[in-house]
């Protein structure tokens, strides 16, 4: 199967601001696999390094040693983010836009011609539920509208891969499942989804494989299933194990 | 291109769809008509009065909307997040700075067209006489600076993180340019040594914006500029624009986008 996303010995290291002039180890040396069709979570808690690890991925922030592949090309080159698309966690789009008109702004700069661009759009509306709001400015979206046109904007150019970083923060109940319908759906077609999120439970739901990382370090990766059977847990417990947290339960 | 085109097209619409516009407009009309209706002594030279007052105007108007425009585009990126969507997708950094550029500048284009259209129309109905090359060339030798204007305010934009303080600071170089910057040779001339030259460093450094300002010559109905002339203080913007997206565009690429 192809090798959609890949890592290796992604080491991510930035000055703390917090400690003079000492350095801050964001991402150790990750290696870090995902295939073609899969829905690979990247679980952690805050300031594990997902967000720096999906930041070198999208080319914003340059690794300091190691590598990163998206479709085998290296991260650094602008074409590598053709086949993508991405879902940023909390994003306040062009507010003076219609999502019609981001829309069409995005298609326009995959080079998507015109008349595809007005299918797609039209598809991602509908899919996104937002036909009914699509002349309306932006800025009079509710925030689950604001993170639907997010999800429009990240496959107009029907992505292969799609990178979401925590897609269901802050939405209530009908607009996390409905993001969830939406992966499913994706899943279905084949694409592959690479997403973080804090929400283990929904992860469990979706995911084919996840990775956890902790302090920058990778310290599990494996299908959902095969890791709930070996630790004889759900993912929550195997989570908050490997991360050092002990309930009062257990101690 | 598609890219750089599409950014640019995101700016301009911006431009017309906020209220700066429309109120700069608004008030340069007002002020305008309302110097033009009023009779001072019955002197029929009262026209020429109206001309600089207007001209004035659009000049200020101008600035306000180039250095306003282009002071917000790349924070307001980072602070509404938009910029991690935008780059996420096959667009470089250099694409971002440029397509930025051709948004404010034609924005900035459009709008000072409206303003000289209007200032035709008003200054026209008055004197019965229509010297459209003249105010074609004024109109474009005010765009072209302005070229410099949004570059220079680009890179401000990329340096400074408060788009009020690069406003701020860029207002104060450009009026500086304005209005001293054809007089440092002879500043540097009265001073004694280092600072001579340092002045005189300064005056062949920045770019002369003032030269770009022909009011008196619509003013005056004095002879155009030749459009040979027209053409090299063209190049001559085009140069230091370029210098100064290139520096942009160095600064930009290495910049941690976190907020």
């Amino acid at each position: 199967m192809e090798t959609i996303v890949e890592t290796r010995n992604l080491r991510v290291e930035y000055r703390a601001q917090d400690s003079g002039s000492g350095r801050k180890v964001a991402v150790k040396d990750l290696n870090l696999i995902v295939r073609a069709g899969e829905v690979f979570g990247f679980l952690g808690p805050n300031g594990a390094g997902k967000t720096t690890t999906m930041n070198v991925l999208l080319g914003f922030v340059n690794a300091t040693s190691g590598a990163a592949f998206l479709f085998g090309v290296d991260v650094r080159e602008p074409i590598a983010r053709q086949r993508i698309g991405y879902l940023p966690e909390l994003t306040y789009y062009y507010k003076f836009l219609t999502a019609e008109e981001l829309l069409r702004f995005y298609a326009r700069i995959f080079g998507i011609p015109q008349a595809q661009a007005d299918q797609r759009i039209d598809a991602l509306l509908k899919l996104v539920e937002l036909d009914h709001a699509r002349k309306r400015p932006i800025k009079t979206y509710s925030k689950g509208m604001q993170q639907r046109v997010g999800l429009a904007q990240a496959l107009i150019n029907n992505p292969d891969l799609l990178i979401l970083d925590e897609p269901t923060s802050g939405l209530d109940p009908l607009g996390r499942m409905k993001v969830r319908e939406i992966i499913q759906r994706l899943k279905n077609e084949g694409k592959t989804v690479f997403f973080s999120s804090h929400e283990l439970g929904e992860v469990e739901t979706v995911c084919d494989r996840v990775a956890i990382i902790n302090q920058g370090e990778l310290k599990v990766e494996g299908r959902v299933a095969e890791l709930v059977e070996k630790h004889h847990a759900n993912l929550e417990r195997i989570f908050l194990n490997i991360i050092g947290y002990q309930t009062q339960a257990s101690t | 291109m598609n890219t750089i085109l599409a950014l640019a097209g995101v700016v301009i619409k911006e431009l017309y769809r906020r209220k700066d516009f429309y109120v700069l407009f608004v008030l340069t009309a007002v002020i305008t008509l309302l110097m033009g209706s009023v009779s001072f002594f019955h002197d029929t030279g009262i026209v020429r009065y109206v001309k600089e007052i207007a001209l004035l105007l659009i000049w200020i108007a101008a600035l306000v909307i180039a250095i306003g425009t282009t002071a917000r585009q790349i924070p307001a990126e980072r602070e509404n997040r938009t910029i991690f969507p935008l780059l996420a997708k096959p667009v470089t950094r250099g694409q971002v700075i440029v397509g930025k550029f051709a948004g404010c500048w034609l924005a900035c284009g459009l709008a000072l067209m409206v303003f000289y259209v209007f200032f035709g129309v008003v200054s026209g109905s008055r004197e019965h006489y229509w010297p459209v090359l003249s105010f074609f060339q004024a109109f474009w030798l005010q765009w072209v600076m302005l070229g410099i204007v949004v570059a220079f305010v680009l890179l401000g934009s990329v340096v400074f993180a408060a788009p009020s303080s690069n406003a701020t600071i860029s207002f104060i170089v450009v009026l500086g340019i304005l209005l001293l910057g054809g007089h440092l040779n002879q500043v540097a001339l009265q001073q004694p040594e280092p600072l001579r030259s340092i002045v005189y460093g300064v005056y062949f450094l920045i770019p002369h914006l003032e030269w770009y300002d022909v009011r008196d010559l619509i003013v005056y109905d004095w002879n155009r500029v030749g459009w040979l002339d027209c053409a090299l203080a063209t190049l001559y913007a085009a140069t230091y624009a370029g210098l100064l997206l290139f520096g942009a565009w160095l600064v930009f690429r290495r910049k941690p986008l976190n907020v």
